[in-house]
């Protein structure tokens, strides 16, 4: 078996996408993956409430230190299917694993090495930024929490901003402190929903840019879901396409838009979009 | 065991940020308590100057709506800094957490404590200075009817948590109306005897009712019946039990259902 056959979906996306580089290759920064244990794999996942299929069928796996896009239209299944990998929502049918662990039964076993960031969750508004990273940082075990604190702090150039309420942040000044939260803990595996979305395009490119670094040096896992297709061509090794609560396309998106004979991921969404 | 209680106090702590970011949120804590003892002490200065028949009573009035206090105080401190999270949209970020339930219910209980201390001295000192009357008259049965009502607050308050997780917004007015269906069974302001006979199971399955029973003993007998506290406490640690069971399953449930995520939107 070869690494696409590993690791790649092995159902509807084989039929729609043939992928034609190695994650091994895909990897920018040349990395061995270090064991064959996916960081995510999605299988069979299916969520149903009441009649409707919010999820049907998805399965895709995204291997150690990969950045992986989730993309679709609004009600395309993905905060779903983000929500089941962080084991917030179980499965109706299928199963989200992480780290080796199914999120809907063990998840507290491998809760310390992840963490999210997502627009549906706010920190407490009435603590200052401070007192949130502390709270967190101190939720999460972190050793050394004060440097920890200090080190996120300088890097996301929050320091003005430190004894502030949270709530009386600017709404970017707030997205910044929420991925500093998804990262206190150092996590392995880090879900990020729109991480971008109320940024500036400078500030935008800037946190980008902090999150290829800690992807760099931490090796981490990143499932991205975003709306802005040059985030995602910036940030993603591969795409995972969604709609009507199906995967409609997965690959490179270099590969994706040779396939649908498009300019960029932005063409291929919207042709997706309208198609799917 | 270690790391347990590092995020049991984390979790306390995030109360105590947010208790202290507001000095009206304190003062609300022993406002409404203060208000509605002065109600109840002058009616019970009336009736103990009146020399009726009913000047016999008005301890016992007062003392009851102390205690009456207790529970209901202990669980809205137990449920609304619990509902804090809703309200911030933070839920999902604790449930992300490795934060487990009980570390979340120990720490909310710990806040229920902190509140009611918060709330009831100042009240009780009012009670003293104003009209009189010395709680501490209960003797060390007190500390033992404080105990009870506090356990029976966080019970009922785990099961509004879990239903407030379960089923959204439209369980929040629970918080407020829960204990209400409690106070003319659990023989609050009278004993059990004035109960019509078919109640009287009902009342007795309600540990409430040993609390207040007992207070009567204390005061107007001056005896402290052992065997009503014992069989409370015992009570209260099946209904604990079922409490935090409860909170987990609608937990669980909830996480079936979906919404945990977008709880607060």
């Amino acid at each position: 078996m070869n690494h696409i056959e590993r690791f790649l979906p092995r159902r509807h996306l084989t039929s729609v996408s043939s992928p034609s580089a190695t994650p091994a290759q895909a990897n920018s920064s040349g990395r061995p993956n270090p064991d064959d244990t996916p960081a995510i794999a999605v299988e069979d996942l299916c969520k149903k409430y009441r009649s409707h299929w919010a999820v049907d069928d998805v399965n895709f796996i995204v291997p150690k230190g990969w950045t992986v896009g989730l993309l679709g239209g609004n009600g395309a299944g993905k905060t779903t299917t983000i929500a089941m990998i962080m084991g917030l929502v179980v499965p109706s049918f299928g199963r989200a694993m992480v780290l080796g662990h199914d999120m809907a039964t063990e998840r507290h076993k491998v809760l310390s090495r992840m963490n999210f960031e997502s627009p549906y969750v706010a920190l407490p508004g009435r603590l200052t930024v401070r007192q949130n990273l502390t709270v967190f940082g101190r939720l999460y075990g972190v050793a050394n929490l004060k440097t920890r604190i200090e080190e996120l702090i300088e890097d996301f150039e929050l320091g003005d901003v430190l004894d502030r309420v949270t709530g009386r942040l600017s709404a970017g000044q707030k997205t910044r402190v929420a991925v500093v939260k998804a990262l206190i803990n150092d996590p392995d595996v880090l879900l990020l929903d729109e991480p971008t979305a109320s940024l500036d395009p400078d500030r935008a490119e800037w946190v980008r840019g902090r999150l290829r670094a800690y992807q760099k040096r931490r090796g981490a896992t990143i499932l991205l879901s975003s709306h802005n297709m040059t985030e995602v061509e910036q940030l993603c090794d591969f795409v995972v396409i969604m709609s009507h609560g199906r995967v409609v396309a997965m690959g490179r998106p270099q590969e994706l838009a040779e396939r649908f004979k498009c300019r960029d991921l932005d063409e291929v969404f919207i042709y997706l979009a309208r198609v799917a | 065991m270690g790391s347990s209680l590092n995020r049991i106090a984390a979790m306390t702590a995030r109360y105590y940020y947010i208790l202290r970011s507001s000095w009206l949120r304190l003062l609300e804590i022993v406002y409404w308590p203060a208000m509605q003892m002065l109600v109840w002490g002058f009616l019970y200065t009336y009736l103990y100057d009146s020399k009726s028949a009913m000047a016999s009573t008005a301890g016992l009035l007062l003392g009851a709506v102390l205690l009456w206090d207790v529970l209901f105080r202990g669980q809205l401190g137990f449920t609304f800094t619990f509902l804090e999270e809703i309200w911030s949209r933070n839920l999902a970020n604790l449930m992300m957490s490795p934060l487990q339930p009980f570390e979340l219910a120990a720490s909310l209980m710990l806040m229920s404590l902190i509140r009611l201390v918060i709330g009831t001295l100042p009240v009780l000192l009012l009670t003293w200075l104003l009209f009189g009357f010395n709680v501490y008259a209960m003797g060390p049965g007190l500390i033992v009817f404080f105990l009870n009502l506090v356990l029976t607050s966080w019970a009922i308050g785990l099961v509004v948590a879990g239903l407030v997780i379960r089923q959204g917004f439209g369980a929040e007015s629970l918080a407020y109306s829960i204990m209400i269906v409690l106070l003319p069974l659990c023989c609050v302001y009278y004993p059990v005897a004035a109960l019509p006979l078919w109640l009287h199971p009902v009342a007795w399955s309600l540990t409430p009712t040993y609390v207040f029973e007992g207070m009567r003993a204390v005061l107007l007998d001056g005896t402290f019946r052992a065997d009503l506290m014992l069989e409370c406490l015992a009570l209260n640690a099946v209904y604990l039990a079922i409490g935090f069971s409860t909170f987990v399953a609608l937990l669980q449930s909830a996480r079936h259902k979906g919404g945990l995520l977008t709880m607060g939107e």
